[in-house]
This record gives structure tokens, sequence and C-alpha cells, in this order.
């Protein structure tokens, strides 16, 4: 689903390499923690996957798209295929729970039909059941994140890219986050979340690639945060 | 493609940008009404001097009794006249010769000052030079050959081409123009730099929808058509106001100015139409245009 092959990424006027040789492969229905240190090159590895950035060298499939053919009116076709959550929510103020998921669909042009019939269903999935028509700063951390979440998801990616979702919430609430994730992933989506929270990746069992200075240092299945942190 | 969702998107950017929408509106609106008043006085001129190209005659003033040129020597004879009248109407450029008398003069000039009684009583028909009044065929390029021709000829007291007369005229109506011309094209400029300041603000205002927009796979277009619709709608507004402006124009000041001179030489209102339809299009286009360069600068994909 998703295919590093060497790549190596330098942003201008750095003398230090974000990625260094980073060669991976993840697959269809994985569930993948990156971890490692703020700069270790996490949101770097997101920013690549999504072509917000190219990189210098080696190439990157995702999707079956090679992202360095890929020409630019192709790239909103290749971002349809990925959901993104961030540690901000990044909601629309101005809008309801119900219009900021339907904003996702509205902006691609789906059917109003369409969208009034789906995003109940993903706001069921997520557990706002009832809450359609509050406003953003009417929420606690953990519903906003389960709205973003909803927005990510309404439109079926493939692949559901989160970058450190849990990183305002507070524990308790972080695992009910997890629980949505994990039944994203159920869904046959493919889910990659940098994280800092040794606790979630522990208790979580999943594949866990470790980045440090930019380099893969370790690549795990059924990993756990690790002794360092 | 949801119409009614780009229109929402239109109507929320033009109101939260209200203040600089309203100086938007008002800079394309007087730059456009200049630019249309300037090319209502080029064809304001270019019908004045068609006109006066039909009527322009060079006046050849002959010698007569109390003539001040040295080189008279007394008043012209018979002869010389006819000579003179057969050796202009042998020429290519002339297509007629009408020869006016002293008493004829005279006559034409009561006439014109007939409510002026101070001019006509300080005068005498002996006052009057009779003259050849030469038609030409093309009033702007044959008058001067007329003209250099007839200088110095025997019999001839001195020779008035009113196609330089007129030129005074004309060269007033330029200037003005040009001056027109000028401010308009520096308010254009104004008026670009507001619609790219415009479309920033708006595209700064609403970052977080568009960069939504990009995450969940919007196409550029869709991200892009609000702010340029915003722009070109904000031209058309311009426009509008500026369509109402120039009627003004030309109804108050070129209609008044027509007042002056006893010729039916006015524009007509296909005139102000076509230069109406020419406003839009340069305003729709400028608007258009600079939207769509300054949403490639500031919405990257």
């Amino acid at each position: 689903m998703i295919e590093f092959q060497n790549v190596t990424k330098i942003y201008p006027n750095q003398n230090r390499a974000a990625l260094e040789n980073v060669d991976m492969t993840i697959n269809k229905g994985e569930f993948v923690f990156l971890v490692g240190p703020s700069g270790s090159g996490k949101s770097s590895f997101l920013r690549l996957i999504l072509r917000e950035e190219r990189p210098n060298e080696g190439r990157i499939l995702v999707a079956g798209n090679d992202l360095a053919r890929l020409t630019n009116w192709k790239v909103p076709a290749l971002r349809r295929k990925i959901g993104c959550v961030f540690q901000d929510f990044r909601l629309l103020p101005n809008k309801t729970v119900f219009e900021n998921v339907a904003f996702a669909l509205d902006v691609i042009g789906k059917p109003r039909r369409f969208t009034r019939r789906v995003v109940p269903e993903v706001l069921d999935l997520v557990g706002l059941e009832g809450k359609h028509e509050r406003m953003p700063d009417e929420l606690s951390g953990g519903e906003q994140q389960r709205v973003a979440m909803a927005r990510a998801f309404v439109n079926r990616p493939m692949i559901l890219l989160a970058d450190e979702p849990t990183g305002n919430i507070d524990p308790a609430t972080s695992i009910g986050i997890m629980k949505v994730l994990d039944r994203i992933n159920r869904t046959g989506t493919t889910v990659v979340m940098a994280t800092h929270d040794a606790a979630i990746v522990d208790s979580m069992r999943k594949r866990v690639i470790e980045l440090e200075y930019g380099k893969v240092v370790r690549d795990q299945n059924r990993g756990v945060y690790g002794q360092a942190y | 493609m949801r119409s009614n969702f780009v229109l929402s998107e239109i109507w929320i950017g033009l109101r939260r940008n209200l203040t600089m929408t309203v100086a938007l509106i008002v800079v394309v609106a007087i730059s456009l009404s200049l630019l249309g008043t300037g090319l209502l006085f080029v064809k304001q001129v270019d019908a004045t001097r068609t006109y006066w190209q039909g009527q322009a005659e060079v006046s050849v003033y002959l010698c007569y009794a109390e003539s001040a040129n040295p080189d008279c020597h007394g008043a012209v004879t018979t002869a010389q006249t006819t000579a003179l009248e057969q050796r202009l109407q042998a020429m290519p450029q002339v297509a007629g010769v009408t020869y006016v008398s002293q008493a004829q003069a005279w006559a034409l000039y009561k006439q014109t000052f007939t409510n002026d009684q101070s001019y006509v009583s300080t005068l005498k028909e002996s006052d009057m030079p009779p003259s050849l009044e030469v038609k030409t065929h093309n009033a702007g390029t044959d008058d001067s050959v007329v003209v250099s021709e007839m200088t110095g000829a025997t019999g001839v007291d001195s020779v008035i081409d009113e196609m330089s007369i007129l030129a005074k005229f004309y060269s007033l109506l330029n200037g003005l123009r040009n001056a027109v011309v000028i401010v308009a094209l520096i308010l254009v400029v104004a008026a670009i730099l507001l619609v790219a300041n415009t479309i920033r603000l708006s595209a700064f205002n609403r970052r977080r929808e568009t960069g939504i927009m990009r995450l969940v796979g919007a196409s550029n277009f869709y991200i892009q058509l609000p702010f340029l619709l915003e722009g070109v709608i904000a031209g058309l507004l311009g426009w509008v106001l500026a369509a109402v402006l120039l009627v003004g124009v030309k109804s108050l000041l070129l209609n008044n100015l027509q007042q002056y001179f006893n010729y039916n030489i006015g524009l007509s209102a296909a005139d102000v139409v076509e230069v109406i339809v020419l406003a839009m299009v340069i305003g729709v286009a400028l608007c258009g245009i600079t939207s769509f360069l300054t949403l490639r600068r500031y919405l990257r994909v």
C-alpha cells in the first residue's frame, strides 16, 4: 500500500537529512506506529506520503501511484484515497459537527443526497450520535478529535494518516480515540500513526517503526515503544 | 460540481472582506469610467475631425486697395484673379474654387455680426478683401499643398487654411484625452494591485478551509473558483457603476460641450454602448486574470 525505496529528503538550507535512505513497505490493512523523538522525521514521512513534499532521492509508491510520476493535477485524486488526522484537530470553528464532516464531501463535489446518508453513518462509527448540531467549541478535545476522524474517514480512504492524534488529549480519553482508529483499521483501512505516547503503543501491540535522525532504527511486529524514552 | 456550495463560499468571502471589496469596486468603477471617458473623447475628436474635413476650406485673400502687405501693388486685377482661379483649378487636389467679391464678403460680414453693430460700424465694404475659397478633395493633406502654391503668388495678399485653426482645437481635445487616459491607466494599476491584495487577504482569511480542502483532495479548480469569482464579481459590480458614470459623462459633459458648436457632431448611443461593453471586457479580464495569477502564488497544491 505504501512503499519507500531508499528515500532521502533534505529540506532546503539544511545540512542534515530529514529522512535518509528510508526503505520500507507497509501492506494493505496494516496498523503501523511511527515513533521517535521530535525532529526524527515522522512528520516528513507523512508529508511525503501526501505528496506535500517530494523526496530528493528514491521512489515512493502510494496506493499504486508512483509519486514522482504523479502530475500536479492528479494529486487531489491521490489525496482522496488518504485520510488525515492531526494533533490540533483542524476543525472549522464556524461550522457544526455535521457541516465539518460534510465539508470534506462538498468540496470534492459529492451530491448532497449522498452526503446526507453517509455523514450520520460515519458520525455513529466514531461515537458522536446526537451531537450533529454542536459547534466545535462546545465539544471536549476527545470529541473534537472524533469529528476530525469522521471527516478523515467519511470518503472511505484506503489509508489513514494520524499525526499525534492523542497529543492534546488526556490518557483516559485517548483510549477511546484508539478504539475508533482500531475500528477504522478493521474496515480494511491502512492506518499509520505517528506518536509519542508510549502507553498506547505498548497496549496495542502493533507494528512499530522507530525513526532517529531520519533513519529507521527499528521495524518490529507486535512491538513496544522502547526503553529509551 | 455543486454550484450552491461555490456560491455560498463566494458570499462568505465577499462579506468577510467587506471593506476591501467596497474599495475594490470603487477603484474599478472609477478607473473603468475614466478609461471609458478617454475612449469617448477619442470618438468625439474623430467625429469632429471627420466633420470638419468635409467643411474646411482654404481662403486665398487677394490684394485690394488697402492691403497692408508690401507685395501687393494696388488692388488685384480681373486678369490676375482669373489667372489665379485657373491655376487653382488645374491642381489635381482642388475640388472647387469660388470667387467671393468685396461686396459679397461685406454682406457675409454684416450677416455674421448682426448682433454686434459696433463691429459693423467700424468697417466698410472697401476694408473687406476679395477672396478665392478653395475646397480640396482631402482637407487633411491637400490644404497644405494649396497653401504653399498660393503663398506669394502675384495678386495674393494672404492664405489662411481653416484646418490649421482647427488643429489648435484638436490639440486641446487630444491633450484632454491624453490626460484622462494617463490618469485612467494609473488607476488601472491601482486596481490591479487592489485586486491582488483583496484576493490575497481573502485567501489568508480562509486558509483553514483551503488547507482542509487540499487535504481531502479537492481539485485546484474547486479551491480556486470561489476566489476567482469573487474577483470577477467585484469587477462586474465596478463595471456597472462605471457604466452609469459613463452615461453621465456622455449626457452631461459631452452633450454640453456640443451646445457650443452649431453642428450635429455628437456621439450616438451606440458609441456609448460600445465603450461600455469594452469597459466590461477590460474590467472582467483585469480582475479575473489578476485573481488567477495571485491564486497561483498563494494557493499552491
